[in-house]
């Protein structure tokens, strides 16, 4: 069978076959497949499956195969975060998002690829490789969740789980032409999620449709007492799902087609405004005047969280270990040969923006320029009820283009990372191609106010067919 | 900007071994991150304060009641060094 269905066509398959068929043509694909989506593909899947048929298919997402990110922690299930330093590490416990998946019936085909410790834009750092783009295997697949966006635009999973601490979802959903949501700060737990940059990372779904999104988010969005940062909500994300858009009035910011932005994402994403205009909805441009300043803020906020959040990995209690004389040497050995080069960086500044003498001038310093970023939106949105922007100033890149220029990867989060300083919900779909190479289109909304964003998304595409097209096989 | 010792110093206390012959490298790549964070020092800060995360929420208390915790041969399923029960590190001084 061909791998690209949404959910309501797997569920069709299941009816007419079971759900232990369609695991098991997912675990065939997987195995056939060249673009080194999945670091672990869980043997117990078909198994799994045969039982929920057994059971007769209760739950909202019964039989419904998942791929799921690294870095979310399945219990039995090994999750590394594509890092040598938690090679054989293997979770005594599930996140709170997996409990949700497997209460409703879901099945886990496996764990994704992704840059180490979600430190990346390409999922280049991985130290399984690199996962390739399906549009174009010579190009990235985007990051740091690569592998998740890969495997469901390769029909390698119909839907797919990542994480967004400044665009992890949104970049590489826009490099593979699929739908991928940050949600809300707050709005799912993240219990259970490998912390990298706790005050700006949340779990979001990937799919090849909205109606895919608003499903994965009924199951995994809610409160949770395990994750102090999570926020009751009410929300039914399956009501969002409405054609029409006469009553948006969309900000457009002009910040986020500035230098350096491919003409042809830009004229996709006017071409999609243009389109939101024929069907009702109002536009404006409107200003987010500190934009220029939030990829810096948020590197430094990201990277200090991370240099506290890794001190974990000291090769005590689990995964690579390098002896040494006393417990320092052990520790330092075991950080300096298990992290890769990125995330040795990172941790690095980290430090450095932490330490005495330079506290205030980094890391103080961009949690105030994070309330400016933050202030921005909340003026642009009383005004307006979303924004739209490019997810990525530009399409997928070559592969090792970028890899030896930190700063060169992190400034194609330009148009990701200030929604992560904000905490404010933005979801990415595609809108176009250039080359044969997908196109994003980033809907920006209020804080809890996913309803709006998935509304514009899925209004979006019952007027056109972007989504619709899919890559040649790959596998 | 971040000279060579500087790099070394971060090394020790972020415990990553980090040796001589590396230090220059390291030294020069992360200069050029810090230069590009430089750039938050024309942003007028006066009286804003800092936002730590976007949350609205502020103390979060529970009930102090007693649960069971995770088996202890599950805490050290992923360690091959243990003993009586402990993870074995090797000593600190």
């Amino acid at each position: 069978m061909s791998g690209w269905a949404n959910i309501s066509q797997v569920k069709e398959k299941i009816t007419q076959g079971s759900a232990e068929d369609i695991t098991t043509s997912y675990l065939k694909r997987i195995k056939k497949s060249k673009i080194n989506a999945y670091t672990t593909v869980w043997e117990g899947a078909a198994e799994k499956a045969r039982e929920i048929d057994e059971q007769g298919h209760n739950g909202s997402l019964a039989g419904i195969p998942i791929a799921i990110k690294d870095n979310i922690s399945t219990k039995g299930i090994s999750t590394t975060c594509s890092s040598k330093i938690l090679q054989g590490y293997v979770p005594p416990y599930d996140a709170h998002v997996i409990e949700r998946l497997k209460d409703a019936g879901a099945i886990i085909l496996g764990k994704t690829n992704m840059d180490e410790f979600a430190m990346g834009t390409s999922t280049e750092s991985s130290c399984y490789g690199p996962t390739l783009n399906p549009w174009d295997m010579e190009r990235v697949s985007g990051g740091s969740s690569g592998g998740s966006a890969a495997a469901v635009a390769a029909g390698e999973a119909p839907i797919a789980l990542g994480s967004d601490t400044g665009g992890s979802v949104r970049c590489p959903a826009a490099f593979c032409g699929v739908v991928g949501l940050k949600p809300t700060y707050g709005t799912i737990s993240r219990y259970g999620l490998i912390s990298y940059a706790s005050s700006l990372e949340q779990i979001g779904p990937l799919a090849t449709c909205v109606a895919d999104i608003a499903a994965l988010m009924d199951v995994i969005g809610g409160y949770d007492a395990r994750d102090s940062t999570s926020v009751k909500t009410e929300t039914v994300y399956k009501d969002a799902l409405v054609d029409n858009v006469s009553d948006l009035k969309i900000g457009v910011p002009a910040e986020y087609f500035g230098a350096g932005i491919d003409p042809a994402v830009e004229s996709a994403v006017w071409d999609a405004i243009q389109l939101f205009e024929e069907l009702g909805a109002s536009w404006e441009q409107v200003s987010l005047p500190h934009t220029p300043y939030a990829l810096a803020a948020c590197y430094i906020i990201a990277m200090s969280e991370a240099s506290s959040n890794l001190a974990r990995f000291d090769g005590t209690r689990y995964g690579y270990r390098k002896e040494g004389e006393n417990w320092h040497v052990m520790a330092s050995r075991t950080r300096a040969e298990g992290f890769g080069a990125e995330v040795k960086r990172r941790i690095l500044l980290g430090t450095y923006a932490l330490s005495a003498g330079y506290h205030d001038k980094y890391y103080l310093k961009a949690l105030r320029v994070r309330t400016l970023v933050k202030r921005d939106f909340d003026l642009a949105l009383k005004e307006f009820d979303c924004l739209m922007t490019p997810t990525m100033p530009v399409p997928a890149f070559k592969l090792g283009e970028k890899v030896d220029d930190p700063l060169a990867l992190y400034l194609a989060d330009v148009n990701t990372v200030p929604i992560n300083l904000a905490g404010v919900p933005s979801i990415s779909l595609p809108c176009g191609y250039t080359d044969g190479l997908p196109i994003g289109l980033q809907i920006i909304g209020k804080h809890f106010d996913e309803a709006t964003v998935l509304r514009a998304a899925y209004s979006f595409e019952q007027n056109t067919e972007h989504h619709t097209r899919r890559p040649v096989e790959v596998v | 900007m971040i000279t060579k010792e500087e790099v070394e110093h971060m090394g020790w206390l972020a415990r990553i071994e980090i040796h001589e012959s590396e230090a220059q490298a390291y030294a020069k790549k992360l200069s050029s991150v810090l230069d590009y964070f430089s750039q938050l020092a024309e942003v007028d800060t006066e009286n804003v304060s800092p936002t730590y995360h976007v949350a609205d929420i502020v103390n979060v208390f529970r009930e102090d009641v007693v649960r069971p915790s995770m088996p202890q041969e599950e805490v050290l399923a992923n360690t091959e060094k243990k003993q009586e029960g402990n993870f074995l590190a090797p000593r600190i001084m």
